[in-house]
């Protein structure tokens, strides 16, 4: 029964943290779900209202939270589905057709299972570090699209706000391998501290290369400016913001310590790391924030740099999106772009689950000098190219897109 | 009072509540690392008041640096050097109070003292975002500053580096 609070109170706090800063940010104008309130709504007043901001992102943090654990329970089926039919198994047959049920009951299983907290456990931070480790994956889903209007809050600093507050996850785990008094556990923590800790400099810069390209952090008007034919995704603008997609699609592999960088809690060598001592609810809490997490790198791959809610096609694109056109059409057209985005996104979970059944897992020496030594100078390499592609080529397209792609048109 | 109004002294009490409360908890707690996770909770407050006040892209920076680098840093050298099962050393005895109150007392009056001083300028909350008039004032008017800090940091990592790296080199040699 412990487990009922501790579930209530890391809503709540992940609620809290999640609309705290936007609304402090709060703007003259609406955003995300007020915006949509209003699009529908036509007596709704144009600078929105403080109730309505607070009821949006109330609804948004529960809807986060509803289909953060819906995923979770997808993404968890698909994961064994696919390790199972890549070394020629089948994996879970029994519970439901094709097994789809077997999540659920594994979910139930943990509920019930006893919450064991060791003798020499620092007893406090024990219990707060997988709350703190779940607020911390769950507030960086604020400024992060679900489809056009669907945003929990459209933060002017979107895709710093998402690399910044990662940190506190980096906290989490700390505290959570530290106060287990365990040596796999420390060890296991300190591998996640200094993974992540390094895996954040290539992510940071491919922001900024993307920001500087857009000339935005906010993560809606990054997604804007890639509508149109697909070409105008970021991935196709220049070669340096390709290859920085890729740079960014392999650093967030070790920066939710999934294969081949899951050093943090390689099972032949550390039991299972920092989370070694944890069991029942609490280990459900470490569980949910990683495939959480394995959504948040693959959504803001598909916002930063393959196209949001575009399709690419602008005939479907355009669908709803006239500001005349009907209710019918508008909610049409927002539900076609939902289902984009989370597709893509959802496809780069499935290349992420391909990519850890695949690859052996590197060594710590490999894993630091592919950061320092390679990455890192790539990526940079790439900022001040895709800087200087965006000061020349521009003028050389003659247009607002210059796509590397911009003789198609 | 209209509602926002209300809402802004709930958040704004929250925030300064947070930011000081777990002052007492970095001075009465026994262990170094619980220590540090009452300063997690303190520089969050911090964070949050940054926000309040409309500095958006300030009080990121805040949770960047501080939570993200500076403590994370504090928590290595701990765990690398410290042992759980070893308390912080406890001061016995009233040996220390007395001169504690007196450095409280100072303090205290000196800081009231530069805040009664201060003009404070209650300007109006900022409402446009602050990222690009920071990025474009970094780049023009505190561009000598701002390069030279980096120089500053470059020396520093540059020492760190080879400090690290003599140690490593004679542990080599003495084996």
């Amino acid at each position: 029964m412990a487990s009922i609070p501790l579930f209530l109170s890391a809503a709540f706090h992940s609620c809290w943290l999640a609309q705290a800063p936007a609304l402090e940010t709060s703007k003259s104008s609406p955003n995300g779900l007020e915006a949509l309130l209003q699009r529908l709504v036509h007596s709704y007043p144009a600078e929105g209202t403080w109730w309505g901001a607070i009821a949006a992102m109330l609804i948004a943090c529960l809807a986060v939270f509803a289909f953060l654990n819906l995923f979770a329970l997808f993404a968890v089926w698909l994961e064994r589905k696919v390790s199972a039919h890549m070394q020629c198994r089948l994996g879970p047959m029994e519970v439901g057709p094709h097994g789809v049920l077997q999540t659920i009951a594994d979910g139930i299983k943990l509920t019930v299972k006893e919450d064991i907290i060791p003798r020499v456990a620092d007893k406090v931070l024990f219990i707060v570090a997988p709350i703190i480790v779940f607020t911390g994956t769950f507030i960086r889903f604020a400024p992060l699209p679900f489809g056009d209007y669907l945003v929990a809050s459209d933060l002017n600093l979107g895709l710093f706000y998402i690399a910044a507050v990662g940190s506190v996850e980096v906290l989490g785990v700390i505290m959570a391998g530290w106060s287990s008094n365990n040596k796999w556990s420390l060890f296991g923590t300190i591998r996640t501290a200094t993974q992540m800790v390094s895996y954040e400099i290539p992510i940071g810069i491919a922001f900024v290369t993307v920001a500087v390209s857009a000339g935005t952090l906010s993560t809606m008007q990054i997604v804007e400016q890639q509508s149109g034919w697909f070409w105008h995704w970021f991935v196709f603008r220049n070669p340096f913001l390709m290859v920085l997609s890729i740079i960014y699609l392999i650093a967030s592999l070790a920066e939710c310590k999934r294969s081949p960088f899951d050093l943090p809690e390689a099972e032949s060598e550390l039991v299972s790391g920092f989370h070694t001592e944890y069991t029942g609810i609490r280990f459900a809490l470490f569980f949910l924030s990683e495939y959480a997490a394995m959504y948040l790198v693959s959504g803001v791959a598909v916002v930063a740099f393959f196209g949001g809610w575009y399709l690419g096609i602008p005939v479907i694109d355009r669908i709803g999106a006239a500001p005349d056109s009907s209710a019918l059409a508008f909610v049409i057209g927002l539900l076609i772009k939902a289902h984009v985005l989370i597709g893509k996104a959802v496809g780069l979970v499935f290349v992420q689950m391909w990519v850890r059944w695949t690859l052996p897992r590197v060594r710590l020496d490999q894993m630091m000098s592919l950061c320092l030594k390679v990455l890192l100078p790539i990526s940079l390499a790439c900022l001040v190219g895709s800087a200087l592609w965006d000061l020349f080529m521009g003028s050389l397209a003659s247009g607002k897109e210059y796509s590397m792609f911009f003789w198609l048109e | 009072m209209t509602g926002s109004g209300i809402f802004n002294q709930v958040m704004f009490w929250l925030f300064a509540v947070m930011a000081v409360a777990p002052g007492f908890g970095i001075l009465l707690a026994k262990d170094i690392v619980r220590q540090a996770f009452w300063l997690l909770l303190s520089l969050v407050g911090f964070a949050g008041l940054y926000l309040h006040l409309g500095a958006d892209f300030l009080g990121f920076i805040q949770v960047l640096v501080y939570i993200g680098g500076i403590l994370i840093l504090f928590l290595f050298g701990v765990m690398l050097t410290y042992r759980m099962d070893v308390p912080l050393k406890e001061v016995k005895g009233w040996g220390l109070v007395f001169p504690g109150i007196i450095a409280g007392i100072l303090t205290a009056s000196a800081l009231l003292y530069v805040a009664s001083r201060t003009p404070w300028n209650a300007a109006a909350k900022a409402t446009a975002p602050t990222v690009s008039a920071v990025g474009s004032r970094v780049m023009s008017t505190f561009i000598l500053p701002f390069e030279v800090i980096s120089m500053v940091l470059l020396v520093a990592l540059i020492g760190a580096t080879y400090i690290a790296r003599r140690k490593e080199d004679k542990g080599r040699s003495e084996e």
